[in-house]
């Protein structure tokens, strides 16, 4: 089906702010401001935490004190002082939640001005959500549909409560604490996220949805997100975030870890649209993200789409390692940078297991006086015999202040690997503005049009209901960027 | 007087290219613009149409009374006036169902109207799509991507059929035919002249004009019209070579 982008995208043209920048007026609980134990002892306490999570933390922090802040991007990120950020924020009020009529007024007011409902309505669409709100989550919708099925959906929190012996199973087995700055970061002071568990053969009737919200000032966010599909399950996972609008840069620094056993299939979408900053850079989310599944187990599945628009600086690579024989692995990214966004995103492939495919399709966008790079590394280990890989980089650049950056890594250690990569370059041409406007398209209406287009094959792979709202979200993030 | 042009003078990167140019096209009428390589006529459907780098030094563009050489190209379209291209620009990852919808649906917002339902689009495009005898599986293609030289021109007339402009300008339309081709573009043109919108055929040849048949036939050379007549102009034309017109003016 071809749906129209620019459709509903007409109303939205004359919105040229950024539309998700209000704060709700919620009574928050704050951690004092700054990191050190007593911190994390603090988080872990209010959480009531078992001991080895603590520990966990605790090891976490100290390595992370033992290492620097990496420097190898293509960005240019001010100095981050991590003794001036708040490292927990909770909305009050919060008790066990058993109905919507528990939950505070203003938050489920929030979440509907976020187009969130977090009642029933959702079943029509078929989608289950868990809404994180600054570092707590608040409600997650049909657990009974999905308790059936014996599925576990739940905020972290609850999950380490209520499963602790599974997330312990998993908990870092993707993403070590000591595997860069951020992720020890996050493993040290991660005070929310998603937990998502898939018994075998279970296919999850649902689209399972997780939203993101920053609300409190001087906040950091680090969420962490836990998948697990067992022996021949499958599941399909977005991800949204959102942000109100600042003048100060906000840190979020989550890690999300996926594990697909034999057979089992998962497919995770993202649309990220933290608030970017205004025209002039000021403000702005330092998004660094660190995402990685495992295909463990043969013939398993991991797929990764991500819808980039959102954020001041953005560092992430939802990566795979394909360590099962006859995986497959699949990166689609479209990443929108305007005005003085920074991007450097990509992912990384690692193949262990013989016959393992991976596909990588990424899309930059760069407008205004943005810089947008693409990072891959395509591994293949000297066991692991037949493996392909096919990588192909676009870049689309509008005007001439804009930077587009492509940094394809190759390994190949296995002769009978057949790796390709395809890259181009290009600008909208006044030819292609030209032949729209004949045709009664303005100029703001035919960039959407065109940069939808240019997208498409990654736009194709989002749920239905994530796909009109990417849609509707590149246009926007582009407007103004031709004058 | 549907569409007139008064001593139009346009200049690219600064050298003249037309030079005083004069037309006047009522309703129901179809004038073709013949002439040699390099004379003007694209450099004209480029004025008319409001594309960049193309300067009016002097003279006046009127279409249903309005001046509209201050309007965008955009607004010019959707008053009415549609340029079917020498050469159509390929847009990937846009289908041409989803372009023909966000240009109809740009058209009706400029009219002051809804959204057209989509029941009513896709009849419409099965209409007109059989107008010009193309296949069902080329509205899911990619605008021009990949499309053969007739297949380029047949969709560019299809756009003009769901457009149902009242001024429409054919920029060589015939290069690149095949006969065949060149007979069902044709055979689109003369279903969609009526006695209330008009034509303007651009072409070098003569044999377009065995099947679209114009009121009017003028001979272009050095910016500006230096012959006008009926069919039997470009039958003269054609058998003397455009050889005979420098000569006739020189």
């Amino acid at each position: 089906m071809d749906s129209n982008p620019n459709e509903n995208i007409i109303e939205k043209v004359t919105n040229k702010e950024y539309e998700f920048g209000f704060v709700t007026d919620i009574e928050t609980d704050f951690a004092p401001k700054g990191l050190n134990e007593d911190i994390i002892r603090l988080i872990s306490a209010k959480k009531e935490e078992p001991e080895w999570l603590l520990e966990f933390r605790l090891k976490a922090y100290r390595h992370w004190l033992t290492i620097k802040q990496p420097t190898w991007a293509h960005l240019n990120i001010p100095p981050i002082d991590y003794q001036d950020i708040i490292y927990y924020a909770a909305p009050k009020k919060r008790k066990e939640l058993q109905s919507l009529d528990e939950v505070d007024p203003e938050l489920l007011d929030t979440f509907n001005k976020l187009g969130i409902s977090l009642d029933e309505q959702k079943r029509l669409s078929g989608v289950a959500v868990d809404a994180v709100m600054d570092s707590t989550s608040v409600k997650t919708t049909f657990q009974d549909t999905l308790s059936k099925h014996g599925i576990i959906f739940m905020s972290f929190s609850e999950a380490v409560k209520q499963y602790p012996d599974l997330v312990k199973k998993y908990l870092g087995t993707v993403v070590p604490y000591t595997d860069n700055f951020f992720a020890a970061l996050n493993s040290a002071v991660f005070s929310d996220g998603s937990f998502c568990y898939i018994p075998k053969g279970v296919r999850c009737p649902l689209e399972l949805s997780t939203y993101f919200r920053i609300n409190a000032a001087n906040t950091g966010q680090f969420e962490r997100t836990l998948i697990v599909a067992e022996e021949g399950a499958y599941v399909s996972y977005m991800e949204g975030c959102t942000a109100p609008q600042r003048d100060e840069n906000q840190l979020h620094a989550a890690i999300v870890e996926i594990i697909a056993e034999t057979d089992a299939e998962v497919k995770y979408s993202t649309v990220q649209n933290w608030y970017p900053g205004d025209k002039d850079g000021k403000g702005g989310i330092y998004n660094f993200v660190t995402k990685r599944g495992i295909c463990r187990g043969d013939r398993s599945k991991i797929s990764w789409t991500q819808v980039e628009t959102g954020s001041a600086i953005t560092w992430k690579y939802p990566s795979c390692i394909l360590k099962g024989d006859d995986t497959t692995a699949e990166f689609y990214s479209v990443a929108v940078t305007n005005n003085y966004q920074q991007a450097d995103t990509g992912t990384k492939m690692i193949h262990l297991g013989k016959n393992s495919r991976s596909t990588i399709i990424s899309k930059g966008i760069s407008a205004g006086y943005s810089q947008n790079s693409y990072r891959g590394l395509v591994r293949i280990a000297p066991n692991a015999s037949n493996c392909r890989n096919f990588s192909q980089c676009d870049s689309l650049l509008l005007g001439d202040k804009c930077g587009a950056h492509t940094w394809p890594y190759i390994q190949c250690n296995n002769d009978t690997a057949i790796l390709e990569h395809e890259a181009t370059t290009s600008k909208i041409s006044e030819d292609q503005l030209f032949y729209c406007n004949q045709r009664g398209i303005d100029t703001e209406k035919a960039i959407g049009l065109i940069v939808n287009g240019y997208a498409k094959d990654v736009l194709n792979k989002l749920p239905m209901e994530f796909a009109v709202e990417a849609q509707k979200l590149l246009s926007i993030t582009l407007e103004g960027s031709v004058g | 007087m549907l569409f007139e042009i008064k001593n139009l003078h346009v200049s690219v990167g600064g050298k003249e290219i037309l030079k005083g140019f004069n037309l006047s096209v009522n309703e129901g009428e179809i004038h073709a613009i013949m002439g040699p390589n390099g004379t003007g006529k694209s450099t004209l459907a480029a004025a008319i149409t409001g594309r960049d780098g193309y300067e009016i030094t002097e003279g006046e563009i009127w279409f249903k009374g309005k001046n509209i050489m201050e309007m965008s190209p955009a607004d010019r379209a959707n008053e009415g006036i549609f340029l079917s291209f020498q050469y159509p620009v390929e847009i990937p990852g846009v289908s041409i169902q989803n372009f023909m919808r966000t240009a109809i649906n740009a058209k009706r917002e400029y009219q002051g109207l809804p959204n057209m339902p989509m029941p009513e689009f896709i009849k419409m495009m099965k209409e007109k799509q059989a107008m010009v005898e193309i296949t069902a599986k080329l509205q899911n293609r990619y605008v021009n991507v990949g499309f053969s030289g007739g297949e380029k021109k047949k969709n560019e007339i299809f756009q003009m059929a769901m457009l149902e402009p009242q001024l429409a300008i054919l920029d060589e339309t015939d290069s690149g035919l095949d006969i065949d081709a060149l007979r069902i573009v044709a055979n689109g043109v003369n279903q969609l002249h009526r006695d209330d919108n008009a034509f303007i055929v651009i072409t070098h040849y003569q044999r377009l004009l065995d099947y679209i048949v114009p009121d009017f036939v003028h001979v272009m050379y050095d910016g500006r019209i230096v012959k006008s007549g009926d069919k039997s102009l470009a039958l003269e034309l054609e058998e003397k070579g455009y050889e005979w017109i420098k000569d006739t003016i020189l």
